[in-house]
C-alpha cells in the first residue's frame, strides 16, 4: 500500500468538478432537507406543547442539526454508491487501469465525496440558521460542527463505497435508499428527542451511529447534546475509521 | 527486444476457456491486429496485457516489464483505449485529459504542454472545454484516444477502436491511427471488422475460441489461398460443393448459407467450368463472383465460418442498452 497524494487529489478534483458542472443537482439536492425544515419544523414548533424538545428551544431550532445530519447522510452515501454509475459508464475502468494503488481511489473518492456533501451540509447550515432563528453558534462552536461533519461524511462515503463495491448492479440504488439511507435517517433522533422515545425505539436508536452525530452536532450547534460530545466524536471517529477499511479492503478487491 | 512478448497465456473463467494457451510477440513500432469475431478471447487478452485481469496461466511481457509482477511499470508504459466508452461526460474535454496525466504522474507544466499536441493530432482543440456530454460518439472516441496517448506510452492498445461508429468516422479514426504509427508508437488493435484489419495492420492474428488460428501480414495471409475465389450464390450449394469438388476443380469448398466459395488458381478458367458442372447436375446458380480472396476468406477458411454470422450485432445492443443505462 502506497500512499500517492497527487493521485489522491486527482480523483477528488474530479469529483468536485463534476459537482460544480451539475449545479442543477445540488439545487434538487438541497430541496428535500429545506422542505423538511421548513414544513415539519414550521408545523410541529406551533403544533408541539412548549417543552417538548430539551432545552425549550423551538422545535425548528432543535430539528436544524437533524436536518444538516440527514443532508450529509444522503448525500454522502449516495456519493459513494455511484461508484456504480462509474462501473457503468465506464470510467472506474480508467481509474483501475492507472498506475497507482486502489486504495488511492478510494481515499479520493471519499474526500471528494465528503467535500462536496459538507459543502451541502453547509449551505443548509446557514439557510436552516436564517429560516428557524436560531442563535448563531460561537466560531469556536461551528469549527466544531465543522470537524463533526467532516468525520461523518467520510464515514458514510466509505459506507457507500463498500456498498457499490459489494453489491455491483445499477438497481442498488433504490436498496440503499429503502433499506440503508432511510432507516439511518428515521431510526435516529434527527427529528425526535432520543429521551422521548418508546422502549424499542430508543434501543434500536441508540446502536445507530447517526444519533451520535446528530447529537454531536446538536451539541455544537445549539447547546442541546444529551450524549456527551467525546461519545459522539468517538463513535464518528471509530465508525469512519471502520468504514474505511472495509471499503478498502472491498473495493480492491472488485473486479473490472 | 520486442514490444509485446506473450507466452502460453491463458485465461478461464468458471471451467470455461477465454484465452487458450496463446503466444506471439509484438515488434517495436509494429502495428498488430487481433481479428476475431466477440467473445474470441480479444478483450480478455488486452485486459491481462493491461494488468487489467491476472493470466490464469502463462507469462506476458509489455516493453520489458512482468504483468503480473511489475503491474505500475507496465501500466505507466501503456496507453488504453476501451471498447466501451470511459470518458467522464460530465467533466470537460481538457479535464478528461487533465486529470488522466495526475493519475499518471505528470506534472502541471507538462499535461498542460501535451493536452495542447494531443488535442491537435485529434482536432479536438477548439472543443477542449465543452463539456464531454456534448460531443458525437465519434469524437468521444477521438478523445479515448487522445487520453490514452497522454502519457506519451511507447505502447497504445486499442479494443475495437471504431466499434459502432458510421463509416465515414470509422475512415476518419484510421487516418489518425496511421498517423500515429508514422510517428513510430507500438500499437496493439482488436477488431472484429476485416477491412480495419486488413487495411491498418502490419500483422494479424486471426483468433477463434480464445486460440491464433493464424498470424501473418494480411498479404501473405491473402496469399494462402489461391489465386482467385469464386463465389457461387445457388439454390443446393451443399450439391454444388459436392460436384465441384468430385470433378476436381477446387479441393476445399467453403459453404456461408447460400453461398459457396472455391479457392482456385486461374479464376478465369475455373469459372465457366464450375458453371458448366452447376448447369449440368441441374443446380439452380443464381449468381456467380469472381475476385482476388480477401480476409474475410482468409478468415472462413481458418476458422470454418463467416465472421459476419456471429451474434455480434446482438453483444453490441446489448452494450447500448447498457450504456444508456437501462
Amino acid at each position: 500500500m502506497a500512499i500517492e497524494p497527487v493521485k489522491i487529489y486527482a480523483v477528488w478534483l474530479r469529483e468536485i468538478k463534476r459537482f460544480l458542472n451539475s449545479k442543477s443537482r445540488m439545487v434538487g439536492s438541497l430541496a428535500m432537507p429545506l422542505l423538511f425544515l421548513v414544513a415539519l419544523g414550521g408545523g410541529f414548533s406551533s403544533f408541539l406543547p412548549a417543552g417538548s424538545v430539551p432545552g425549550g428551544v423551538s422545535y425548528s431550532t432543535y430539528l436544524l442539526p437533524g436536518i444538516v445530519a440527514m443532508t450529509i447522510l444522503f448525500t454522502s452515501i449516495f456519493s459513494g454508491v455511484s461508484i456504480i454509475w462509474d462501473r457503468e459508464f465506464g470510467f472506474l475502468k480508467e481509474m483501475l487501469a492507472a498506475p497507482t494503488g486502489r486504495e488511492n481511489i478510494v481515499f479520493g473518492r471519499t474526500l471528494g465525496g465528503a467535500t462536496t456533501a459538507i459543502i451541502q451540509g453547509l449551505m443548509i447550515l446557514v439557510i436552516g440558521l436564517v429560516i428557524t432563528g436560531a442563535p448563531l453558534p460561537s466560531p469556536l462552536h461551528m469549527a466544531g460542527a465543522f470537524v463533526f461533519m467532516s468525520f461523518l461524511s467520510c464515514f458514510l462515503v466509505a459506507v457507500g463505497i463498500a456498498i457499490a463495491s459489494t453489491l455491483q448492479e445499477v438497481e442498488t440504488f433504490q436498496l440503499v435508499m429503502n433499506l440503508i439511507v432511510m432507516p439511518l435517517f428515521f431510526l435516529s433522533n434527527a427529528l425526535i428527542p432520543i429521551e422521548k422515545m418508546p422502549g424499542i425505539l430508543k434501543g434500536v436508536t441508540t446502536l445507530n451511529p447517526i444519533t451520535y452525530a446528530v447529537d454531536g452536532l446538536r451539541d455544537l450547534m445549539i447547546g442541546q447534546g444529551t450524549l456527551g460530545l467525546p461519545l459522539d466524536f468517538a463513535v464518528c471517529l471509530v465508525g469512519f475509521i471502520v468504514a474505511l477499511a472495509v471499503a478498502t479492503y472491498l473495493f480492491s478487491k472488485t473486479a473490472i | 527486444m520486442d514490444a509485446i512478448v506473450v507466452d502460453r497465456l491463458e485465461k478461464r473463467f468458471n471451467g470455461f476457456t477465454a484465452v487458450d494457451k496463446i503466444s506471439f510477440s509484438v515488434k517495436k513500432g509494429e502495428l498488430f491486429g487481433f481479428l476475431g469475431p466477440n467473445g474470441a478471447g480479444k478483450s480478455t487478452t488486452i485486459y491481462m496485457l493491461t494488468t487489467l485481469l491476472s493470466p490464469t496461466s502463462g507469462s506476458a511481457k509489455v516493453n520489458g516489464f512482468d504483468v503480473g509482477t511489475q503491474a505500475d511499470d507496465v501500466r505507466k508504459s501503456i496507453g488504453i483505449v476501451f471498447q466501451d466508452p470511459t470518458v467522464d461526460t460530465r467533466l470537460s474535454a481538457y479535464d478528461n485529459l487533465d486529470i488522466h496525466g495526475m493519475l499518471y504522474g505528470m506534472d502541471g507544466p507538462s499535461r498542460k504542454a501535451r493536452i495542447r499536441e494531443v488535442m491537435e493530432l485529434i482536432e479536438l482543440s477548439d472543443w477542449q472545454d465543452k463539456m464531454v456530454k456534448t460531443f458525437s460518439g465519434g469524437m468521444r472516441r477521438r478523445l479515448e484516444i487522445a487520453r490514452g496517448l497522454m502519457h506519451t506510452p511507447n505502447i497504445l492498445f486499442l479494443d475495437e477502436p471504431t466499434l459502432g461508429l458510421d463509416p465515414q468516422t470509422r475512415r476518419h479514426i484510421w487516418s489518425y491511427i496511421e498517423k500515429l504509427k508514422r510517428q513510430g508508437i507500438t500499437i496493439m488493435l482488436t477488431t472484429h471488422y476485416l477491412e480495419e484489419a486488413d487495411f491498418l495492420c502490419d500483422r494479424v492474428a486471426i483468433v477463434d475460441h480464445g486460440a491464433i488460428k493464424v498470424l501473418d501480414t494480411p498479404k501473405r495471409l491473402k496469399g494462402m489461398i489461391g489465386g482467385n475465389v469464386v463465389r457461387v450464390s445457388s439454390s443446393e450449394p451443399q450439391k454444388l460443393a459436392e460436384v465441384v469438388k468430385r470433378k476436381g476443380f477446387a479441393d476445399k469448398p467453403r459453404m456461408d448459407e447460400t453461398v459457396v466459395s472455391f479457392d482456385v488458381k486461374d479464376g478465369g478458367k475455373a469459372l465457366p467450368k464450375i458453371l458448366e458442372a452447376a448447369i449440368g447436375a441441374g443446380i439452380e446458380v443464381e449468381s456467380i463472383e469472381l475476385r482476388v480472396p480477401s480476409l474475410e476468406d482468409v478468415f472462413i477458411h481458418y476458422t470454418g465460418s463467416s465472421i459476419r454470422s456471429e451474434k455480434g450485432a446482438g453483444d453490441m445492443m446489448m452494450a447500448m442498452r447498457r450504456s444508456r443505462g437501462y
